[in-house]
């Protein structure tokens, strides 16, 4: 996957000279995980720009370019850093726009990989979708496969307004497939049905995502169908597939790396009781992280949901009477 | 290896307005200085109004510049056209000297989005609440500008207590790393709501900050509008041509209340606010420009009237502004409306009985 990353990057560059890449590490070094590998070689320093270790700095410096007619695509190394730009993210990218009515406006990306389950040190594997996601103006962006990654991230920098996403550090490299280099960008608005199903619906994003297709495969050998959606883009939330599904199934799991209060599971489990309570003939199950601090990673796995765990889930939603 | 850094310290007039350093080059025509002094009475002025207005209910929290005309005054009055302008929220005089109106200003602080939609300054940066993290967005601009060879310069106005914050560190630094077409300027009026500068930093001046990030500093009277300008004037041509950042630290007093929100009683007495009103910027503009025969008590009498009324108009046609339309909350969110918060939209028109 950071293989479609990088490649929708030098897609995006090419065809729009306002794109620019800035971060730590993104020039020479190709990004810590290579995200932008071979760019600054193709494009040169003046639109690969490597910053001074300044997560804040990096993000305000990109709300003024982007409001001069640049299209900055940030990378934050970890998003365990991103929380330093929240500032810059809630207070001016997402609401300059509104602020000026529409005079100034804030047209970049900030990407950052997220989540666990590569054994990484202290603060480098989280999950803070549910709080970009909860900032009016801003779209967040999880992909879970190389071509979703390609397309949503070509989509994430064509789009008018800031953009972040979020890319699971687990899938870089254990999620692999051919990726055609065809310009064709995903809608920002819309769900992924990866697999239907009658029975079980399974709500996931980003790294939890290949969990939920092994938890199909054995509910599948144990006669349960379940249909598995990927979110990917969290805000704005495609509610109408998510509730579509759970209309056909009548079953629901949600399931986020997270910590589950507050998550962003919460959200879709209040928009499926306004619109498909009716539909629902068992409680809705989620599958989380817990409301503890990400272990380190001798203890990870005790934290992070799992495919057993989904199944576990849709099992019990399958015995509800 | 030994180092020796210096701060210079720059005034043009002093506070008897008698002139005690070299002139910047503008000031040689009386008719740019009256301009100046002119836009200075009519900051205040606005000033004035405001208040009275905030005390009367008819606007909201306002943070009066009263005393601190003469920084952002001597700034913008140095910049060209162009070149973009990124204010805090004690820069009312500028704003005015950049081409927003004054009705516009009144609406911004009456709390209506559409003050910082501007007919005119349409490049400038809105007011900027949040304490200093404007100071990156005009670094930001500055990489703009640099990196599509424009010569145009950014410059933002901060205050003292900015400089405590990281958000001005880094944007320091980046100036200096990148030699940005940026120039930073530090309304230095002493408090920080109740918190005096001798608490907010253990520097001897806040412009020896340059130093550390390695762009240029000075420190100006900032006090004396000729010689902010001069300060920032010379800052800003050193940036067009390439020569990098600088940060121009502008000694003045916050003569008022931090906001209207404040009462400044309960942590400064008066024995310590009023010998800076002898220090003021007016006063020794006004006696300047008498000295050199540019002005007389009739002009001045003349101004006062003649802003005053400009004002009270101004204001008037801010009271008498038609709401905006409540949808507005929602159809600047995003360039294009997602599909959610289209119903919110929707949901939220028919609550309120509208079509």
């Amino acid at each position: 996957m950071v293989q479609a990353i990088d490649l929708a990057l030098a897609r995006a560059m090419c065809e729009d000279p306002r794109v620019i890449v800035l971060g730590e590490d993104v020039g020479i070094d190709g990004g810590v995980f290579r995200a932008t590998d071979g760019l600054l070689a193709k494009f040169g320093p003046e639109r690969v720009i490597d910053t001074p270790v300044a997560e804040v700095g990096i993000a305000g410096v990109s709300i003024g370019l982007a409001t001069q007619g640049f299209r900055p695509v940030v990378e934050i190394q970890f998003t365990g850093f991103a929380y330093a730009t929240l500032d810059q993210i809630v207070n001016h990218a997402s609401r300059l726009r509104t602020r000026t009515r529409g005079r100034l406006t804030c047209p970049m990306v900030l990407r950052s990989p997220c989540g666990g389950g590569i054994r990484a040190i202290e603060h480098h594997s989280e999950s803070p979708e549910a709080m970009f996601a909860h900032i009016p103006g801003l779209r967040t962006v999880m992909p879970s496969s190389p071509g979703r990654a390609y397309g949503l991230l070509l989509a994430a920098i064509r789009d008018p307004d800031p953009v972040v996403f979020l890319e699971p550090t687990r899938l870089y490299r254990a999620a692999r497939e051919e990726v055609a280099d065809d310009s064709t960008a995903s809608p920002l608005d819309r769900a992924f049905v990866l697999r239907e199903g009658t029975d079980v619906s399974v709500i996931t994003w980003g790294g939890m995502v290949p969990e939920a297709v092994d938890a199909a495969a054995e509910l599948q050998e144990r006669g349960i169908e379940t249909e598995i959606i990927d979110v990917a883009t969290l805000k704005p939330l495609d509610a109408e597939t998510i509730i579509a599904s759970v209309q056909k199934t009548g079953r629901c799991v949600i399931v986020h790396e997270a910590p589950r209060t507050g998550g962003y599971g919460g959200e879709i489990a209040a928009q499926l009781a306004e619109h498909a309570l009716t539909s629902l003939i068992a409680p809705i199950e989620r599958v989380t992280g817990f409301d503890t601090v990400m272990p380190l990673p001798r203890l990870e796995d005790v934290y992070l949901p799992n495919a057993a765990r989904i199944v576990a889930a849709a099992e019990r939603a399958m015995r509800y009477r | 290896m030994p180092h020796s850094f210096m701060i210079d310290y720059r005034r043009c007039l002093d506070p008897s307005g008698a002139l005690v350093g070299s002139l910047p080059a503008a000031a040689r025509d009386g008719t740019w200085v009256v301009a100046l002094y002119r836009a200075l009475i009519r900051g205040r002025t606005f000033d004035a109004k405001a208040i009275a207005l905030q005390r009367t209910g008819r606007l909201g929290t306002f943070a009066s510049a009263l005393g601190q005309e003469a920084v952002a005054l001597g700034t913008v009055s140095a910049m060209r056209n162009e070149d973009i302008f990124v204010p805090s929220f004690r820069e009312h005089a500028a704003q005015l000297w950049r081409g927003v109106s004054l009705t516009e200003l009144f609406l911004y602080w009456g709390g209506d989005e559409r003050g910082s939609n501007p007919l005119h300054a349409r490049h400038d940066f809105p007011i900027s609440v949040p304490v200093g993290s404007h100071s990156l967005h005009a670094a930001g601009v500055a990489l703009a500008f640099k990196l599509k060879h424009e010569p145009r310069v950014a410059v933002a106005v901060f205050g003292d207590g900015a400089t405590s914050k990281g958000d001005v560190a880094e944007a320091i630094n980046l100036a200096g790393v990148w030699r940005l077409p940026v120039v930073f300027v530090i309304n230095n009026n002493q408090w920080a709501i109740s918190v005096p500068l001798k608490s907010q930093t253990a520097a001897e001046t806040l412009a020896q900050k340059a130093i550390a990030g390695g762009i240029s500093g000075i420190q100006v009277d900032g006090n004396d509008v000729l010689a902010v300008h001069s300060a920032v004037g010379e800052a800003i041509e050193k940036a067009r041509t390439s020569g990098g950042a600088t940060l121009v630290e502008a000694v003045t007093y916050r003569l008022g209340d931090h906001t209207t929100s404040d009462d400044a009683s309960r942590y400064r007495n008066d024995a310590e606010v009023s010998p800076h009103w002898a220090e003021e910027p007016a006063i020794r503009l006004r006696k300047y420009l008498s000295d050199v025969g540019v002005w007389s008590r009739r002009d001045e009498e003349r101004l006062l009237r003649e802003t005053q009324t400009e004002i009270d108009e101004a204001a008037d046609a801010y009271l008498a502004m038609p709401p905006q339309e409540i949808i507005s909350i929602f159809d600047s969110t995003f360039a294009a409306m997602p599909a959610d918060l289209a119903a919110q939209r929707a949901s939220a028109l028919a609550e309120r009985g509208a079509q």
